[in-house]
This record gives C-alpha cells, structure tokens and sequence, in this order.
C-alpha cells in the first residue's frame, strides 16, 4: 500500500465523480483520499442550513464553486413556521465572500435572503453565474436590480415561487447591454411590470436563452415577439395568456410559436382565454413538462390541450380536469411519468368539480410509467387505493391530499389503512409518501413494515396512540424526514426511539402530544441534536411540563446550538 | 357534536340532523342559537343563498362577531382540558363511525388552540360556504379574509345538475363537518404563493362576461319550512317566471298554502302587476342576496344583471 497514485491523477479520476454519496465514500477510504478529495470538491448541498456551520463547510472544502443550501422545515411552506424562525442566508454569504472569491453558483430554498445578501453577492464573486431562489423572502427588486448590474456574467436568474417585494419591474433595465450569458430567467413570481422593449432587447442579446418563464404583468401581445427573438427556447412560462379575441393576434402568436420548435416545457398560462389556446397545438406533441397549475382553462378545452400532448412525461395541472380529462390523458400521454392535481376551490367543503378518486384511478391504470403523484381530492376508497398500487407499484412518490382531514373510507366508511398499506406494500421502491384521510395505528404498522426506502413522510391528522409513531421511527430505515401534524403522538414514542433521529435530518411534529420536559430530556440525551420547541405562548416554564409543546422541530447537526435564536423557540442549554 | 347537512338535498341524512335544519329554516331571524352546531348551520343558511321568506321577514343579521364568538367558545371550551379531551377521542380504535368522525371540530379546536383567538376569528370565518352558491360576499369574510381578495365568485363547474346532485351526495356524505368551520392553519396543503394566485383568478374569472356555454351558476335556495336546500343554475332560466316556476315545483312537496302558478309568458321583469299577483296569491316572496350582502326583492332588475350581482 505503500505508493498510491500521484495526487493529481486521482484528483483526475475524483472529477468523474459527481455524487454527493460517492463523495463522502471517497473521503473516509484512508486519510490522502480525505485530503485529495476535499480539495477538489466543487459542489455542497446542505440540507439544513443549521446543520453545520459555514466555518465547518470552509474549513473541510477550500475550493467550493457551487452551494445548495436550505433553510426552513417544509411545513414551512404551509404557514406553520412562525415569521422570524430562522433560515438567514447572509452569514454563509458573508463567510464565503471572504473564503471563496471565485463561487459561481447558490442555490438556496425557504430561506431568508435580504438585499444587503444580493449585494454582497454582486460584488464577492467576480464569476458569479447562477442564483436560483427558491421560495425564498426578504428581498426586494431593489436586491435583484444590483444582481443584474453587477453580474457581468450571469446565466441564471430563477426566483421560483420567492415572496419580493416588488416595488417596481425596473430592476430588469439594470442588465447591461453587454451582457448576453443569460441562458435562464424566471420572474414567474413578480407582479410588476417590467419593460417589454427592456425585456426583448434583453432576450435578443441572449443567443443561450434556454428557460424563459415570464410573469402575469407580461401580456399576450408581446410574446411572440419574445418568441421569435427566441425560437431556441425550451422551456416558456407565458405571462397573461388572455386578450380580446382577434384572429390577427391569434395566427401570429401561433406563428411565433410554431417557430420554437425546441420547445419542451410549457408553464404561466396566468389567465386564460379558450380561444388563444390553439395557437400552441403546433408545439404539443414535443412537450414533455406542461405546467398548467395556475391556470383556469375549464374541463373541455383542457381535455383538447392534453390530448395533443402525446409525449408529455410531467403535467401539473388544477382539479378542473375533472375524472372525464383524467380518462383522456391516460389514453393519449402513455409517457407519463407525473401527475399533480391541485384543488382551485380548496376552502369549500362542497366540490365544484368533478374530480374524485376515478380519475387517478384511470391514469394508474393507463399510464404505465407513472412514478411521480400529487393528488387533491375530497373522496378516496380503500378499493380504489389498493387498484393504484396494484397498477402502479413502480411508484416512488406518492402525495395524496383528501381535503377534508379524517375523512374515511366514503363507501364502506373505513379508516384508509388498508388502502395506504397497499401503496406501501406493493411500491417497494417508495421514497416519498403524504398520507391524509381517517388513518389509525394500523396504517403506520403497515408503513413501518413494508416502507423500507421511504425517506420522506408527512403526516396529518392520522393515528391513535404513540404506536403509530413508534412504527415509523423504529420500522422505515431510510427515513430521514419525517413530519407530523395534529396527531396524537406524544413523549414514549419519541424518548424510545431517541437515537433514530441522529439518522434523519430532521423531524417536525406540531399540535401532537410532546411534553416539554420529554423535549428537555431528549436535548440532555442528544448532544447532536438540536431540539428546538417553536411556542409562542410564552416560556415553557410557566406551563406544566407535562403541557404539550405547540411546535417540535429537532434535526441533527455538528454545528451547535443556534445563535439567532427568536424569542419563541426554546432550547435547552 | 354533529353536523347539519344542509347541502345533502337528496335527504339521505339521518333524521336527527333533519329536524334541526329545519328548526333553523323555520326561523328566519335566528340571532339565539344555543348549540355550536346549529351556529354552523346558521352561518352557513343566512348568509349565502336565495330564499323564499315570508313577506315582511326580515334578513337574518350577521353579526360581526358571529364568527368569532363561535370559535371563541370553542377555544374556551379546549384551553381548559384540552389535553384531557381530544385523548377521549382517540381511544375509539379502529373503526369510526359516522359521529366518531364528526368529532373533527373538537380536534380542531385542540389544534389551533396555540393561536390568538382572533386569528382564530378571522380564519373561521374564511371557511364560510362560498362557491357554488353564486359568490355572494360575506363581509366577515371580507374584513378578515386572509388570503386578501376574499371575493368568492363563481366557479362554472360544468356537470349536468341531476348528476352533480348524485356525485355530490355521497362526498357530502361522508363530509363530517359542516362548510362552516374554523379553517386549519396550513390546511389543505398548498403553497401561499398558490393560494394567493388562485384567489386572484377567482376574482378575474368573475368579471368575465359572456362566459362558455358551459359555464353553470348553481345558487342555493332555501324555502322557510323547508328540511334542505336545493341548487339552481341560473343559466338554465331566461326570465324570473321561468326561475319561479320552476323553484315552485321543487319547493311543491313543501308549501302548505297555494302559490299562484302564473304562467304568463314573455318579458325580461316582472311588472308590477305580476308581483302583485303573486304577493297575493302566494304565501312566498321571491328574494336574494347580493354581493353586499343586501336582501333584494327578485324582479327590480333583469335576470341577466342579476347574475352579476350575485
């Protein structure tokens, strides 16, 4: 063993590997291999931002170009983490502004990110290439008008789904007319206005422009000339799609469209009008990704439009589909790999459509490649679950919402156990699973047996007792988020199964049954965890310890105890 | 606690539930109302839908408070033992049944019970049936709508009403809780940026005029005695004595008195010798609530403005 490869051949050899996985795998074969490795690692994805410390990452990775990082818990998206939690992203940035002069890329998720951050970003790394924000706060269009002034070679500019507060769309004529690398831009999330002569001349300058997702504010009238100025675009997001109907607008915006004959991706569609839906039928059959969430196209005309789509692999697509489109696109998309319906009347306990368990019933059954599932639906039947996983058990996600919580079994009035413990047990490859609906103790012994690759799960509503968490902690050996909402689930389960959770990267349990003296012992017990109480009724203290905890949130971590605690997340020690 | 199932017209609900709807129909000016449940029910009749009262009734006032009055009491109900009750309800085992799940409420009312009563007030009210039931306004719901744009529109749904009516029973069915309920923070789960979204598009979709063909305008209507509701798609009615014509004979197997079948043919409005007519030949005035929450005398403008209206 004595003389290995000089360094820089495995230095070569390291570059072919990619994986995060491999990665670590890498570094721990012998103390060289550890050395090499950490100094030619080029990407780090952090899925806790608190997790580890920017020093940590600084001090193991000198070289990094590209960071992932994420912020809050994903429950986070549905309100449940309170405003001020956490989740900053300028002390990374602020760290690697000294540490890394030449990173290029940050990709970063619920976090806060404010305009004194994109500054900083601006002017610390003078190659900066790709910033994506994913359902990020804290900025405004002021932070983005100095990211497009100071970047001088930026390629990506994605703001998917961030709350900006957007004073004015004038930040987009901050683009120097020198700069042309752009190759995507999504302002999907943006209210204003921004200049369309600004936004065309900036497309025309962008021979790499690959992704373009537009906002509402952008009519219907300037998009063919965005397209023509971009014929090799593969994935458009439309502002508003509606106009008055004239024939002129209509054969142009179907001309500039025909002309895009790369186009893969279609999203926006903010708004429609029927008429100026036959303008894409030219570019249907190469789509593979059609994103039609925020659109209210009705039934018929959205049964027209999908069955065009004979190569779509990805819809995503409101419940006005109804079970009759359901049917028509599993006949016409036999590729198709996802599916997420959601609900356009979420709050109105009566349907408006009719959209039931049917219709994904039909596309399991058409659709031999779907693997991917999101689904919002007011009724659901054990028999119809258990058809889905007969017909589906290549499937790997699996989301399905009943909006009414605890709603049984609506033909034989039954909890759903039956019907979740035929997902799991027959879709052995599994990783990702959202229950709802009347759930006891049985579905999570069915989860805990059989969900041997789940690595996430989201719980609401469901179980009878502390067994049931008991089940998910001690039987799903991959699990490594686990999240849970008003379900009776209290200290037992959670003090029992306390050395699982240094093997996820986090849980979340909210309005469930955990004492804060459970919480207290379990932060003594684990050092290396950090067991944050999120309660905003004041000190913990001035309950009984027995008083259930509002919000539970504990993750693993080598990074210590937070400093930028709010007033309303206690920890111990 | 259990539930009233007003919107389950094709009377499959258990009797109980029955009776109590129609204690609430009977009294149009219900400002007294003891029970939690019939408060829900409440919410739910007065405020939404067109209905056939007796002359001279007056609307039922919503009050500001109704709304956080009632999950106020819930919350008081749930500080104090809450975590002694919702334990109760757990130990049902397996199979639930029909009034085992109807105990959402007092679960619910355990799970925001961390929140200040007020958002509790303001989220409540959210929950208020909209709609189907020709997106009239609630002003509760507009002083506290969360999501900002609280106009509750139309959404053309586009099933024949006889099927919708056999599709809908069995979802009402099995919907344990009534429409008007505390709304759950974070439930259903859906990303705030699509809430706020589709909240916009609801807004938009009604000022479109001259909608598809296949749009539908489904109202509810209640009858004073009545034991449940019906639906009507104001599309499918021309006129006013198309419209009344044909809630007489869904209301028929209810009146006791005789109401005057006028079939006069033609015209836009009712003259005012028609409603004469009728206010004299009929026990039932014709009336509706509109977007301000106003209640209208059918017939003083057009059908068609009406459907803006409401």
């Amino acid at each position: 063993m004595a003389h290995s490869f000089p360094g820089e051949v495995l230095e070569h050899v390291f570059s072919f590997i990619h994986s995060d996985q491999d990665r670590n795998a890498v570094s721990l074969v012998c103390k060289s291999w550890y050395e090499i490795e950490r100094w030619c690692r080029r990407r780090i994805f952090v899925g806790n931002c608190y997790a580890v410390s920017p020093m940590i990452m600084i001090r193991r990775f000198p070289e990094v170009r590209s960071l992932e990082l994420k912020g809050k818990p994903h429950f986070a998206d549905y309100n449940l983490v309170p405003e001020g939690w956490g989740g900053y992203a300028y002390p990374w940035i602020a760290a690697m502004a000294r540490a890394y002069p030449g990173l290029e890329e940050i990709r970063l998720k619920r976090m806060v990110v404010t305009d004194d951050t994109l500054e900083l970003i601006s002017r610390s790394f003078k190659n900066f290439k790709v910033l994506v924000l994913s359902s990020c706060e804290g900025f405004t269009t002021d932070g983005l008008a100095v990211i497009a002034a100071n970047c001088r070679n930026l390629r990506e500019l994605d703001l998917q789904e961030s709350e900006v507060n957007d004073l004015s769309g004038h930040w987009l004529s901050h683009f120097p007319e020198t700069c042309t690398s752009l190759v995507s831009l999504n302002i999907a999330c943006l209210g204003s206005e921004v200049s369309s002569l600004a936004l065309e001349r900036l497309v025309a300058r962008s021979p790499n422009l690959r992704t373009l997702r537009l906002n509402c504010a952008v009519p219907l009238e300037r998009l063919p000339n965005l397209l023509r100025r971009a014929p090799q675009l593969v994935e458009l997001g439309t502002g508003a799609y509606s106009a008055e109907v004239r024939p002129d607008v209509l054969s142009n915006l179907a001309g500039a469209f025909s002309g895009c004959t790369k186009l893969k991706g279609l999203s926006g569609f903010w708004d429609v009008v029927p008429a100026y839906l036959p303008a894409i039928y030219s570019i249907c059959s190469g789509l593979t990704f059609l994103n039609l969430s925020y659109s209210n196209i009705q039934s018929p005309d959205l049964t027209m439009l999908v069955s065009h789509c004979h190569n779509l692999q990805r819809l995503w697509v409101l419940d006005y589909i109804e079970d009759s489109g359901l049917e028509a696109l599993a006949g016409s998309c036999k590729d198709l790999q996802e599916l997420r319906v959601f609900p356009s009347d979420p709050f109105d306990a009566d349907p408006n459509v009719s959209l039931t368990e049917q219709g994904l019933v039909s596309v399991s059954e058409g659709c031999p490649k779907l693997q991917s599932v999101l689904y919002f639906c007011r009724q659901m039947s054990n028999a119809a679950l258990v058809s889905i996983a007969r017909n589906r058990p290549n499937l790997t996600r699996f989301r399905l919402c009943i909006i009414e919580p605890r709603s049984p079994d609506y033909l034989t009035r039954e909890p759903l156990d039956t019907g979740f413990g035929a997902i799991v047990k027959h879709c052995k490859e599994l990783l990702r699973l959202s229950l709802s609906g009347l759930l006891t103790d049985r579905v999570f012994e069915y989860i805990g047996t059989h969900a041997k690759k789940l690595e996430m799960l989201s719980v609401a509503f469901a179980g009878d007792s502390d067994l049931g968490l008991h089940h998910m902690l001690s039987g799903c050996e991959s699990l490594r988020k686990l999240e849970i909402r008003d379900c009776p689930f209290g200290d037992k389960a959670l003090l029992a199964n306390a050395a699982k959770l240094e093997t996820m990267r986090s849980l979340w349990m909210s309005s469930c049954f955990v004492s804060f003296g459970a919480c207290k012992l379990l932060s003594q017990k684990m050092p290396r965890l950090n067991v944050e109480v999120i309660d905003e009724r004041g000190p913990p203290d001035s309950r009984p310890e027995s008083c259930p905890v509002e919000k539970l949130y504990i993750y693993r971590t080598v990074g210590g105890p937070r400093f930028d605690l709010p007033g309303f997340v206690w920890t111990d020690g | 606690m259990s539930t009233a199932l007003e919107h389950d017209y094709i009377g499959l609900s258990e009797t109980s539930s029955m009776e109590r709807s129609s204690d609430q129909i009977s009294s149009s000016s219900s400002s007294n109302v003891p029970t939690e449940n019939e408060k829900d029910s409440a919410l739910n009749l007065k405020e939404t839908e067109l209905r056939l009262g007796l002359p001279g009734s007056e609307s039922p006032e919503r009050k500001a408070g109704l709304g956080m009055s009632l999950f106020g009491k819930d919350l008081e109900d749930k500080t104090n033992g809450y975590s002694l009750s919702p334990l109760k309800n757990y130990v049902s085992g397996a199979k639930r049944g029909f009034s085992d799940a109807i105990d959402v409420s007092s679960k619910w009312g355990f799970s925001v019970s961390g929140g200040p009563e007020v958002d509790l007030a303001k989220s409540a009210v959210l929950f208020s049936p909209r709609g189907r039931n020709g997106g009239l306004e609630n002003k509760n719901v507009q002083q506290s709508c969360l999501l900002g744009s609280a106009t509750k529109e139309v959404v053309p749904p586009s099933p024949k009403p006889v099927q919708e009516k056999t599709k809908v029973s069995p979802a009402n069915e099995h919907a344990s809780a009534p429409a008007a309920k505390a709304q759950v923070v974070g439930w259903p789960p859906i990303r705030s940026f699509r809430k706020n979204t589709m909240a916009t598009n609801l807004t938009k979709n009604s000022d479109v005029e001259g909608k598809s063909g296949s749009a539908c305008l489904y109202v509810k209507v209640s009858m004073d005695g009545a034991p449940y509701l019906r639906k009507v798609d104001l599309n499918t009615y021309h006129n006013y004595m198309e419209l009344s014509s044909a809630l007489e004979k869904m209301f028929s197997c209810f009146t006791i008195g005789q109401c005057a079948a006028h079939g006069i043919p033609g015209g836009d409005g009712l003259s005012e010798s028609h409603l004469m007519d009728l206010l004299h030949g009929s026990e039932y005035m014709l009336t509706y609530e509109d977007k301000d929450g106003d209640w209208m005398l059918v017939g003083d403008c057009s059908l068609g403005d009406v459907h803006r209206l409401v």
